[in-house]
């Protein structure tokens, strides 16, 4: 059987969307991270366009506009912004364990293959199958908000989460309907502000973004 | 039509917000809460009226919608964020007073309370799925600010846990919203209308049971963490405890259980499709481990703001238990049980509120003696810790006593788990209480007077729902609760 080209070309992306959430992963310096973070955006702008344009959903080119702008050049440009302020530019983390976050890693993807299964085989049109990478793309982003420790790389994790849902709702369903994607992204903007107002704080308060010094509340 | 009330409904508490975002510094943005508050109160009453007369309405070519479950949840919020608002004003006024607030922190906070309104109230009324998940959100990011309102410590860390949490467990909703879509998009065709709530439980038997069961999964779990059900409660102890008082009032009172509407609406649709009891089962699970896990951990408590939002944990557990069980009669105790769960929790946060103040600390050991410096601080917090107790003639030994007759009914097995763990719950807090309200006192006078009318309001709301539900509430309550199913 073959399979159109315009298919080809989004299960590349979705590929492509995959490596990049495990280069995230295991990614420890901050600055690369947030390149990261912007190119993971590209890939999706780009598979959504794919999809857009192969299923002629207009409102689909709007969503990828919106992404294009959002996640690749405001988000980011944001970002970069922030940790120029905070002076945390060339920082590093050094808590984590790459080769077990890795393996982690790979099992949940391995999951997230078996769950999104059935739900697959009822897919109709020509992104079918994708349904479990955007899971194990979600997923990831998790374990990497899991296993950081500096405000910035959670941040990052909790916006490529967000980058997953939407890759999720553009494969599985070809785009929620315009006026919820709009919320969602209005939403992920004043979360990104805020995040921004909290690192201030923070390394107000406790003079560093480590959030290992934000674990003192306790029950007793 | 009800396109003008529920448009009052909403355009008061934003424009509150926007007008409250100008003028938040002046020294009358207390009052203008109040006053916005006020009105949108007032709106949600007429509201009220009017689909009770008339059943469930769309409004707004069919992006709202109306039944009589949600418009008691509309009404119940609008109450409490009222009363709040008027505990909030010489509450707030005492911090500042005390040095715990500056002027610019008080003009955040009054913004944020006005949005944050409207974030629950456009939750509560919309009829789009997504347009839920996207107030759900909202709701959270308006409250994150306020959780860290002091700038101390503990509340930044409070705060940070409750939005990267919250953000977390909303994100896993927002998959399941997506996977619902996916379901409803091959009945109904792409476009608007494939998440709109009326439209899905039309043809609800007709979805796809295989993905309506991994998409409940996924909403439970993600509003569940907003409900604070366990083991996804971890942030809300903190944001209770460290942000203030008037926040966690509404946060306990009523973000809780606009999150759980949003997980009765979903299950709603699941249960159509599925025809079997695989969402109440799930439900009755987390419901349970809430209600035994908070109950054993409320002996550890020091804290009492601490104390009283584990207390929030095991309430909600029992009302999800409860919508779990399904069936008229845990349904509607359900139902009454989140109104008297709402106005009794936010009536002892008001009290507790003035207790802290009083004696300058929320460490339980230190607060003695209230009711020697304050007969009304002191009888407020005991009577609201009788009534959270379960203690009789209050209305919730009412709804707690149809919750557990209708389990042992039903789920014979779960009645001696709730029992012990209500007794566990009853043992921790009144022996806790207990010292705080009677003895010698630790308490110093206020600056301001507190505002304890709201207090014995809600208490005395609480007091005729035990002993005295008119007709006309029992009647409306039934109603709401043959929506459920």
């Amino acid at each position: 059987m073959q399979i159109p080209l315009s298919l080809q070309f989004i299960n590349l992306l979705a590929a492509l969307l995959l490596l990049v959430a495990f280069a995230m992963l295991t990614q420890r310096r901050i600055l690369s991270l947030i390149n990261l973070f912007a190119l993971q955006g590209f890939v999706l702008a780009l598979s959504t366009f794919v999809v857009a344009y192969s299923a002629s959903q207009h409102h689909l080119y709007y969503s990828a506009g919106l992404t294009l702008l959002l996640k690749v050049l405001l988000l980011p440009w944001l970002l970069h912004r922030l940790i120029r302020k905070l002076n945390v530019r060339w920082d590093v983390e050094t808590m984590i364990n790459i080769p077990t976050t890795m393996l982690v890693g790979i099992a949940l993807v391995i999951f997230s293959f078996n769950l999104a299964a059935p739900i697959s085989q009822l897919s109709e049109g020509i992104t079918r199958g994708l349904i479990g990478i955007a899971l194990a793309s979600v997923l990831l982003s998790l374990l990497m908000m899991l296993t950081r420790r500096k405000a910035v790389s959670q941040v990052v994790a909790f916006l490529s989460l967000e980058n997953g849902l939407f890759f999720a709702a553009t494969s599985a369903t070809q785009g929620m309907p315009l006026v919820v994607e709009l919320g969602i992204a209005l939403d992920v903007l004043v979360a990104t502000f805020i995040f921004g107002i909290f690192f201030f704080q923070i390394r107000e308060t406790f003079d560093s973004l480590d959030i290992t010094h934000m674990e003192k509340l306790k029950d007793d | 039509m009800i396109d003008s009330q529920l448009l009052a409904l909403l355009l008061i508490p934003l424009s509150g917000g926007l007008l409250l975002a100008v003028f938040g510094s002046r020294s009358w943005a207390a009052e203008l809460n109040s006053l916005m508050s006020f009105g949108t109160f007032i709106a949600s009453v007429i509201l009220t009226m009017r689909i009770i007369d008339s059943g469930p309405q769309v409004a707004f070519g069919e992006e709202f919608f109306i039944d009589q479950f949600n418009v008691f949840l509309v009404a119940l919020t609008a109450f409490v964020a009222f009363t709040t608002s008027l505990f909030s004003r010489p509450y707030m006024r005492i911090e500042q007073h005390h040095g715990k607030l500056s002027v610019g922190m008080l003009h955040l906070y009054y913004s944020m309370y006005q949005m944050f309104t409207f974030a629950m109230l456009v939750a509560l009324t919309t009829n789009n799925m997504g347009i839920v998940w996207v107030a759900m959100e909202a709701a959270t990011l308006t409250t994150v600010l306020l959780v860290s309102l002091y700038r101390t410590p503990a509340s930044l860390e409070a705060a940070w846990k409750y939005f990267i949490l919250c953000g977390v467990g909303i994100a896993l909703a927002l998959f399941g919203t997506i996977l619902l879509y996916f379901a409803a998009e091959r009945l109904l065709g792409e476009g608007g209308t494939a998440l709109l709530w009326t439209h899905l439980n039309q043809v609800k038997s007709g979805l796809e049971p295989t993905v309506l069961k991994l998409a409940f999964v996924f909403l439970l779990v993600g509003y569940g963490t907003k409900v604070g059900l366990v083991p996804l409660h971890s942030w809300l102890p903190d944001a209770h405890a460290e942000g203030p008082t008037p926040v966690s009032a509404v946060l306990s009172g009523l973000l809780l259980n606009v999150a759980l509407c949003a997980v009765m609406r979903s299950k709603v649709l699941v249960d159509g499709s599925l025809g079997t009891h695989f969402a109440g089962n799930l439900m009755m699970g987390f419901g349970l481990l809430s209600v035994v896990v908070a109950s054993l951990s409320l002996f550890r408590q020091k804290d009492i703001k601490r104390m009283f939002a584990y207390s929030s944990i095991e309430h909600m557990g029992l009302i999800t238990f409860a919508f779990g069980m399904g069936g008229p009669v845990a349904t509607f105790a359900g139902l009454l049980h989140m109104t008297v769960h709402s106005l009794t929790k936010s009536a002892i946060f008001f009290a507790v509120g003035h207790a802290v103040q009083k004696t300058g600390t929320q460490v339980m050991e230190n607060i003695r003696g209230l009711l020697q410096v304050s007969p009304t601080v002191g009888w407020g917090l005991a009577l609201g810790t009788f009534a959270i107790l379960g203690m009789p003639p209050f209305g919730v030994f009412a709804s707690e006593f149809l919750i557990i007759t209708t389990a042992m009914h039903e789920y014979p097995w779960t009645t001696p788990i709730l029992l012990i763990a209500l007794g566990i719950a009853f043992a921790a807090i009144f022996g806790k209480i207990q010292p705080v309200v009677f003895g010698e006192t630790t308490a110093k006078p206020l600056p301001h007077s507190p505002a304890l009318i709201p207090v014995f309001a809600h208490l005395l709301l609480v007091l005729m729902l035990g002993l005295y539900m008119p007709p006309y509430l029992a009647n409306w309550y039934r109603q709401a609760a043959a929506l459920l199913g």
